[in-house]
């Protein structure tokens, strides 16, 4: 044993030598996620999903950024081609379900309590009260929060985050695990952009870039109905993507699942 | 503050892997985080006992590893440094490239007290 016969251990490099195990111990080589539980889930959430040939899209951004607002004006535009349905997530209240349910489509609440954030086991009960027959759409608003909600998969196939006009162009730097995770990135209120000369929109595309997220990043304003146009051409296309994924037998995963972490414990 | 929730998965992993191998306690846990996780590793040092009070792993050593950032450019190859906002090519300065460290949220090893069958 190395901790009785000494064996190569200096004082200079003990703390680069395996620790002394106790007798009895057993050192167990694990390398799985740390969030391996709510990882399955989110696997089982998305097979769900792409049984019933759904496209799931987790939006997430800063509280009042306009999600609820964009998810108002996309239900007015697609309700009469599509069906929709929305997971609404917060602390408190009903009032976004509402507002969603107010469009004609059907929506679950999810109130988390002090929950600063959506894992795939809550969507997962969510989905328990909801009837997605023929659904072709299921957004999911993710509680407000640039930082928490990043870290959990929830079985979505895509994130989208938002960034208002109002919020600072650099969000995206003081906010990097968020953006960098984002299939497409929403620069929402640009009808206020007359109004605020602080905002440059190529600047917060530039720190997008400089996340290394190649993904489009969009101009918008729900409201006002500007840029609405883009925004749903690339949901329609994705839409196509996902029919053509489910007929192939063939699934995606967001960007935000670190590819690079896989690999690593696969190599390791 | 969803360190604590991540301190809990944690737990509820150890405690399985305690149980499959008939541990009595665990000595030693060891965690990979890469800052591009989105897990403070200071959060979850003190979110832990919390978690693991009244389990196997309430005594356990929480070794948090940090992953340093790294990333392999696309255009010219080079494989850099990089920092959690600026994850551009260390050489060249492009933007496309691939994150191949710092997004780790790995439970490598943990350390278990067997008790020997038969005594």
């Amino acid at each position: 044993m190395c901790d009785t016969c000494g064996c190569n251990v200096t004082p200079g490099n003990r703390k680069f030598a395996y620790k002394p195990v106790e007798p009895g111990a057993t050192t167990i080589s694990v390398l799985q996620g740390l969030l391996k539980k709510n990882d399955d889930q989110a696997e089982h959430n998305r097979a769900h999903f792409d049984a019933r040939g759904i496209l799931t899209i987790n939006l997430m951004s800063s509280p009042g950024s306009g999600k609820t607002a964009l998810l108002e004006a996309t239900i007015a535009a697609l309700k009469s081609q599509l069906k929709i349905a929305v997971i609404e997530g917060d602390l408190e209240t009903e009032n976004d379900a509402d507002r969603i349910r107010a469009q004609g489509v059907p929506a679950y609440q999810i109130v988390t309590g002090t929950a600063c954030h959506l894992d795939a086991h809550m969507v997962h009960d969510a989905l328990h009260h909801m009837d997605l027959d023929g659904i072709d759409i299921l957004f999911v608003e993710n509680v407000g929060n640039l930082v928490c909600p990043a870290s959990f998969d929830l079985g979505q196939h895509l994130n989208i985050a938002l960034l208002s006009v109002t919020e600072g162009d650099d969000k995206p730097a003081k906010y990097p695990v968020m953006f960098r995770g984002a299939d497409a990135v929403l620069i929402t209120k640009t009808d206020l952009l007359a109004v605020l000369d602080d905002f440059d929109p190529a600047k917060a595309e530039r720190h997008v870039r400089e996340l290394a997220n190649p993904a489009p990043i969009l101009r918008l304003s729900a409201r006002k109905g500007e840029g609405m146009t883009a925004w749903l051409a690339w949901l329609f296309g994705q839409l196509a993507e996902q029919r053509r994924r489910v007929q192939a037998g063939e699934t995606q995963r967001p960007v935000i699942q670190p590819e690079g972490a896989r690999l690593h414990t696969e190599l390791a | 503050m969803h360190e604590l929730s991540v301190a809990q998965a944690l737990v509820e992993q150890v405690e399985g892997l305690a149980a499959e191998h008939g541990a009595a306690n665990v000595h030693l846990i060891r965690v990979r985080i890469g800052p591009l996780a989105g897990v403070v590793a200071e959060l979850l040092a003190h979110a832990f006992p919390l978690a693991a009070a009244g389990t196997r792993a309430e005594h356990a050593r929480l070794d948090l590893v940090e992953a340093p950032i790294r990333v392999r450019c696309q255009t010219c190859g080079a494989e850099t440094d990089a920092t959690a906002n600026r994850l551009i090519c260390g050489a060249c300065g492009d933007w496309h490239t691939n994150v191949v460290s710092g997004e780790e949220l790995i439970l490598e090893t943990v350390e278990l007290d067997i008790p020997e069958h038969g005594g």
